[in-house]
This record gives C-alpha cells, structure tokens and sequence, in this order.
C-alpha cells in the first residue's frame, strides 16, 4: 500500500547529517518501530534546532542538504521517521544505504539539485512551508503563505515500483 | 571493455534486472548480528514468513552488546538465538564463542572471492577484502536477504586505487585508508566500491587489508575490494583444503575475479604512502583528518583498542610493541577488546595480554563495546577517546564525548603519554 507523502514541511540547513543525529546508538536497543518515536533527531548538531519543538514533532517533510543519512546502515534511521509520519525527505544527495532503505520502506528520498534546493530554503525563511508530492508526475508544490514554487523531481522506475508496492518486502515477496 | 571485480561478481550473480539499471543479486551470504535482525525476524513472523531461504548460508553472532547488559539488550539476544535454533542454523554464534561479527566471519573462513554478501552492518564492506562484493544494508534488505537470497543494487561504478611506494615504519594501513577518506571525503565514494591496487595492497596481509576496506564506507563506498592473490588463499586454506588440488588451483580460480586492466573506472587515485605520516582524525566526521604530529598534545581520558577495524591480532601486537615496559598515564584508563576468541587466545599464548594489563589495560571479552557507545567504555561529557575504531561522530561514544580515530600503535603511544602522540618516537627509544 502507497504511504501518503507531503505536507508540514521542516528545513534542516546543513550537509552530512548523520543516522546517529536522526536516532542515537542508545535506542537500537528497541526491538519495534513505535518505541523509536520520541526521539527523532534527538542528537542532531545544528544551531537553533530543538528536537522537542511541536514543528519538528508534527512535520511529514524534511528538507535538508549533501550527504543525508550517512553512516550506520541502521533502518532505524528511516524507521523512525516512518512512525513519525515523516514519509518525505528531500535533500541534495543521500548515502547510499539510508536512500535504499527509505525507499524499502516506500518512502520518498527525493534529490534535487542544490539550486532548487536553496530555492525551497529560501521559501522555508519566508514563512512555514506546505509540500504536495504528486509520485506519478513526479512533481512538488511548495507552498509558504501566498507564495508558491513548483519543482519536478527524478526517481528510477524500480524506486517508484517501490513506492507503490508500499515497500521492497513486497514487492521482493511477490517477484521471487 | 574490461570489467571490475565488482562488475564480473554482478555478471555471475544477477538474477533479474527488474527495470533497467535495478540489478537482484543470489546472494552467497547473509549475515546476521542481534542489533540489526531482531525487527526483521518480528516482521517476518507478523507476515506469517518466518522462513530462511538456506540455512547454511546464513550466519548469525550476538556481538554488539554481549554478554546483555539489561532486560533491552537481552531480548534482543533472546530473539536471534531462538530464530538461529528454530531455523537450525549451523553457524550462530553466542556469548563465549562469539567476536565481532566484520572479524568473526572471515576468521571463520566464510567468506570467499567473488562472493554477494550482505549484512545489516555498514562495516560488512571489511568482507570485500577477500575479492567480494559486500555490501551494509539495512533491515528491510537483511529480510529479503535471509527469506529469498536476493538483494537489489544499483551497479556500482569503482574507483581504483593505486597504492604504490613502501609503507614507512610506523605507519599502517589504518593510515592510509584515513589518508584516503580525507582525500576523498565522505560521501566521496557514495555508490561507488573502491577497489585498492598496487604493491603496498599485494604486501597487506589479510588483516591489514581487513582494516582498508572496513573504512570504505566513511568514504560513503559501497565496498572495499581488494584483488585475491596468494596472501588470500593461504589464509583461506585451511577452509578450502579439501575443494582444491593445491594452493595454485585455487589461485587460478580465485584470479577470475581479478579486475581486467582496461576495466573502466569512475576516478583513478594513485598514492605514494612513502612519505605518509602516522594520520589521526579531528572533529566529527572521519574525513576531517590530520598528521599525528600536528595533534600532538591534544589530551586523552580513554584509549580503547578494538573493534572490527583493529581489533584484530596483528593490531593488538602492533598496540602491545608500543606498550612493553611502559604503563598508561595516570590520567588516562584503557579498554582492549580481542575482537574475537581466536585473537583473544591468540594474543594470550604471546604475552600481549599480559602487556595491556601490565601497561594498566582493562580487557574485555570480544564485542562491539566501546565502538558504538552501548556497552563497556561509554565517555561522560567532555571526555575524549584515543580510539583504533572507524567512525568519529558526535556522541558515537557517549553524548558529548570525543572521538579521535588513529593506528593501534599511536593510540598506545597516546595513553602512556596522556595526549595524543607519534608512537614513532616511542619506538625510536625501544629500539635505542
Ligand atoms: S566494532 Fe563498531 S563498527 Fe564494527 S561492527 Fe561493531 S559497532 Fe560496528
């Protein structure tokens, strides 16, 4: 089944954020997905930011910078996400095996290209920002207040078969 | 067009190619550590999927946190060993046979050249050593993996490296490969396997090509390759005994997977490591790195030596040369992990541990420990770890704390002196 994508969107403005920034060693000691959930991005290194604040614990899109998800091939990452309804991340680039388990998951990890990214931040300073995901047409409409910018993103036939399986248990389940 | 050796393993093992550029792997191998497979399990039992595609491919250790350190840690134990027994798998391994699983497997002579291994671990790229592709993945790969011996990649391009010169004394392949990764930088290799070359790899015993390939992935690479030869079938002989001949039958059929020299590749690095310097990393992302010597004097309250990066016997005798007749400082507490029971035997019948208790050392059993912050040598705030293990991120060690990775031989040299220094001039007085 296809998860819903878009929606309150959260701009985190920094490259290589790190799977032990999204969900800390400490907790991999849980053995299902809810009991992740409070703690998303608990160790995230960036000024300002407050892993408590009600924007960042009710957003479903996270837009950030290179590099997301680097480091441990932990799905707890994604996971945590996942139970938070974070269902979108778009960002310049991903490593490699956090972008592969979003997509597992049927999550979106969307790139775009840095200047359509900093096109999205530069909309996140004008006030809180609404994202609408069309999987299909590959598009994104970013909404802040009166404005509004369109963008089209690429993903590979198998990400979008993904997606639309709601994962690659299923999609792997039904194939072989 | 001549192919990599990551390209001639996916030739053999593809399976489907579902849409263009989605290659499924047969996979070989799958393996399996308590922290990473126990949300696989339980999902695969709520989807009434509780099977395992060949329990003899499947290989499964309890290392992360071991012996369990609480209720948390000890279900998740307790969930492994009862799938590893209801599936009957032959090889699991539990507290007092168990090491790190990057040091176990190849110790247990698993893993051969031109095998698919996955793992949920992003270290597993330490397995390409042996001329295998293997690469870290996630839960949801690891299930696919361990209920139908496929996993899906997009084909990675490789970056060669070229390793030439001679390495210097004192200086190891824990400092190339930091040498490398700064040079490379961290998403530098992202879906890219890094295939190491040259006369220095051809020297590399298998522990210290071990060490090389483990760090691929802080480059962001998929896997480290290195090319099988001679020093990889001798140590693979005792496992292989009965399927060849002789030493040279399996070196014909291990060079197979060898990279044809007009393979393709997406970047050429050639390093001379004969001017290289003992490297040390600073600050949170293992790509932020630096002489030794220009690090010199930055306090140290812990050393710890271990892990799947060196935590291995070579490691310890190179940490153990350092530390004869000399004793930590007072300021600075030492942890040693044998990253498995062989080495920890191993380095009992030479003396080394006697070394590292001697020079103050805490030894523990083989485990992850210290590495990723769950278990034996958490740092409090403010604390700083002289460390021989392979990531440096903020709080990997305990919120906080930080983490400069280094050779076995400069984190010695850094405990007995309180601050991190070059263990060259430490041998120099040795051999004086
Ligand atoms: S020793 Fe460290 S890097 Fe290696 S598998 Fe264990 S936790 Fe991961």
């Amino acid at each position: 089944m296809q998860k819903k994508f878009g929606g309150s969107t959260i701009m985190l403005d920094r490259s290589d954020i790190n799977t032990d920034e999204i969900i800390p060693a400490k907790y991999l000691t849980e053995v299902t997905k809810e009991a992740l959930k409070p703690y998303m991005l608990e160790d995230l290194n960036l000024e300002g930011f407050d892993p408590q604040d009600e924007k960042v614990k009710s957003c479903s899109v996270i837009v950030s910078r290179e590099n997301f998800g680097c480091g441990s091939s932990r799905e707890h990452a994604p996971w945590v996400f996942e139970v938070n309804d974070v269902h979108t991340i778009i960002a310049e680039s991903y490593a490699r095996i956090f972008r592969q388990n979003m997509f597992n998951c049927g999550m979106l990890a969307i790139e775009l290209p840095k200047g359509q990214i900093d096109k999205l931040f530069a909309l996140g300073a004008t006030g809180d920002v609404t994202l609408e995901v069309d999987v299909e047409a590959q598009q994104l409409t970013a909404t802040a207040g009166s404005q509004q910018e369109n963008f089209t993103f690429e993903i590979s036939p198998f990400d979008k078969a993904l997606v639309k399986a709601g994962g690659w248990v299923e999609f792997a389940d039904a194939r072989y | 067009m001549g192919q990599t050796t990551a390209e001639k393993i996916f030739a053999a093992h593809l399976r489907d190619e579902p849409f263009p550029g989605a290659k499924v792997l047969d996979l070989d191998r799958v393996l399996c550590h308590e922290i990473t497979t126990p949300v696989a399990i339980a999902d695969l039992e709520w989807r009434g999927k509780d099977r395992v595609f060949d329990n003899t491919k499947i290989k499964a250790v309890i290392d992360h946190v071991t012996p369990s350190k609480d209720s948390k840690t000890a279900l998740q134990a307790k969930i492994l060993r009862d799938w590893a027994k209801r599936h009957d798998l032959a090889d699991f391994f539990d507290v007092g046979r168990n090491g790190v699983c990057n040091a176990l497997f190849p110790e247990k002579g698993y893993i051969r050249p031109g095998f698919t291994v996955i793992m949920g671990d992003s270290h597993t790229c330490t397995h390409g050593a042996f001329g295998a592709f293997a690469a870290g993945v996630g839960t949801t790969d690891l299930e696919v993996g361990i209920l139908k011996g496929v996993c899906a990649f997009r084909e990675p391009k490789s970056i060669r490296v070229n390793l030439t010169g001679s390495l210097p004394p004192g200086v190891f392949a824990k400092d190339v490969i930091l040498f490398v990764i700064g040079e490379l930088g961290v998403n530098g290799a992202t879906d890219r396997v890094i295939e190491f070359h040259g006369p220095v790899v051809n020297a590399l015993s298998m522990d210290q090509r071990m060490t090389l390939c483990n760090m691929a992935i802080e480059a962001g690479g998929t896997c480290g390759i290195c090319q099988p030869d001679m020093t990889t079938v001798d140590y693979l002989w005792p496992f292989i005994q009965d399927e060849y001949a002789d030493k040279q039958s399996a070196l014909t059929d291990f060079s197979r997977w060898c990279a044809d020299e007009d393979a393709d590749y997406d970047k050429v690095f050639d390093l001379d490591v004969s001017d290289l310097e003992p490297m040390v990393t600073y600050d949170y992302k293992p790509d932020c790195v630096k002489k030794v010597q220009e690090m010199a004097g930055t306090r140290v309250d812990q050393v710890y030596i271990g892990s799947c990066t060196n935590g291995r016997i070579e490691d310890l005798r190179e940490a153990a040369a350092v530390l004869k007749g000399r004793k930590l400082a007072d300021s600075v507490r030492g942890i040693v992990s044998p990253a498995t029971p062989q080495i920890f035997t191993q380095a009992m019948s030479e003396g080394l541990m006697q070394v590292f208790m001697d020079a103050g050392f805490c030894v523990t059993n083989p485990t992850c420990g210290a590495c990723l912050g769950m278990s034996n040598g958490v740092l409090a705030e403010g604390e700083v770890c002289a460390a021989t293990t392979n990531r440096n991120f903020n709080g990997r060690m305990g919120k906080g704390g930080m983490v400069h990775l280094m050779s076995p031989a400069t984190a010695a040299a850094s405990g007995v002196a309180g601050v991190i220094t070059d263990a060259r001039e430490m041998m120099k007085d040795t051999a004086a």
